[in-house]
């Protein structure tokens, strides 16, 4: 790990400050010799398959093991630059001055605004009920607030980097695309229905000490340490998912005939988006798991629109998250919240199956 | 010295407060370590992001596990 040891170091020597071109220098060399190594993947991975194991070119196996051993690096190396990339980005933002930003914004405007702070701005849905109470009781509109915790999760950095490394970038921009939009409209719509007599008592009842927290001047420098942290603690916390997801998606394209999954999850079936919906939204991945399964179904035949759907109702609707925030919203807040992203799901799922 | 982290039992929650034991212990640093899981106490602090470390009601850290070097200098070690 030579990078983390010239990182670390660069930790240390930070009050002497390291010249910033430097940190460019070896920030170029790091990006080439990934370029270099992301290019030999599929010669490496077609070689380790076949001349290093026993297997036949052409075997239901052969295709599943090349898959997977192409497939994991790919996915790892393309979040290793994701997650540092948006890592520096987020440096510039914390949920603080996010809701400075929203706090007093217009309807529209502000629903458009949260679902876009909502991709860069560092959030981790345990955190969910403070933020969202911190949101509301400083004057961010209901509406405003969910069009925020609705793209949160959503359109995130290890989403669109793995669509765009594995599904390429029309896909990749599609997903951000409708994610923003259903963010957008759901927040507008919960806005409009005025529910917030919804929210339970205790959170309006809460005394807010306002507490000033001090602002971080960061170096340049600070901003590397601070991606690289990123990429430590994402992908150390997703490796396993996405090692899981490629092993299921590995067997599915080396083991289900092509096709079949065009009759099951294929545009002539109308059933089939609210099935992917009601299917996903119980699922509990991240995108980082359920996107080597999606490369694979689309790859047997399945319809663009219906995966989309899966894997948004996967992503962006979970269980836990319900839970979690049951304890600031009531039922009735809760159903609606979940009816109405679910409404825009599957409006994406079927304006793709009948325009694609 | 009264430190209160924020956290209603996430991984990073209970790193963090691993993390702060551990200085307080090592240093011997005269202080009470305290940790707040009841998501209507974290509202009322007014945090965001957990976890938070809060040391005599001024909060020090949000939404991130602290380094080590950052807990000594809050401690004034």
């Amino acid at each position: 790990m030579k990078l983390k040891s010239t990182l670390d170091a660069m930790r240390g020597v930070n009050k002497t400050n390291i010249p910033v071109f430097f940190s460019f220098l070896i920030g170029a060399i790091a990006v080439y010799v990934w370029w270099v190594l992301y290019h030999f993947l599929p010669l490496l991975s077609s070689w380790a398959t076949y001349s290093l194991l026993p297997l036949k070119k052409g075997s239901h196996l052969g295709a599943s093991i090349e898959f997977f051993l192409y497939d994991t690096p790919k996915v790892m190396m393309l979040l290793f630059l994701v997650v540092f990339g948006v890592g520096i980005i987020r440096s510039f933002f914390t949920p603080e001055k996010t809701r400075a930003f929203l706090s007093g914004k217009s309807e529209f405007a502000g629903n458009v605004l949260a679902a876009l702070l909502g991709i860069v701005t560092p959030f981790c849905s345990c955190s969910a009920v403070p933020l969202f109470i911190g949101f509301v009781t400083a004057g961010v509109p209901l509406g405003v607030t969910f069009s925020f915790l609705i793209a949160a999760p959503m359109v995130n950095e290890i989403a669109l980097g793995l669509l765009y490394g594995l599904l390429g970038w029309k896909v990749a921009v599609i997903y951000l695309g409708t994610g923003l939009f259903i963010a957008i409209f759901a927040g507008w719509i919960i806005g409009r229905l005025k529910l917030e007599g919804q929210i339970e008592d205790w959170v309006t009842q809460t005394n807010v000490t306002s507490v000033s927290i001090e602002e971080e001047k960061m170096t340049f420098n600070d901003r590397l340490v601070y991606g690289w942290d990123a990429v430590k603690e994402i992908i150390g916390k997703v490796w396993i998912y996405v090692i899981l997801g490629i092993a299921v998606g590995a067997g599915i394209h080396g083991f289900v005939p092509q096709g079949v999954m065009a009759s099951i999850m294929g545009k002539g079936s109308w059933w089939a988006v609210p099935l992917s919906v009601i299917v996903g939204v119980p699922m509990y991945s991240n995108a980082a798991g359920i996107i080597p399964v999606v490369e694979a179904l689309l790859g047997k035949g399945a319809a663009l629109g219906t995966v989309l759907a899966f894997m948004m109702s996967v992503i962006a609707l979970s269980l836990p998250e319900i839970v979690i925030l049951r304890k600031v919203l009531k039922p009735k807040l809760i159903a609606v919240f979940v009816g109405v992203v679910a409404c825009g799901i599957l409006f994406v799922g079927y304006l793709f199956n009948m325009i694609i | 010295m009264e430190i209160i982290i924020l956290g209603p039992g996430c991984a990073k929650c209970n790193k963090t407060e691993k993390l702060i034991q551990q200085v307080v212990k090592e240093n011997k640093v005269d202080a009470t370590v305290e940790k707040v899981t009841d998501m209507m106490k974290i509202a009322s602090y007014g945090v965001f992001g957990t976890p938070s470390v809060i040391i005599d009601k001024e909060v020090k850290c949000t939404g991130k596990v602290p380094k080590i070097d950052d807990i000594k200098a809050w401690l004034g070690i």
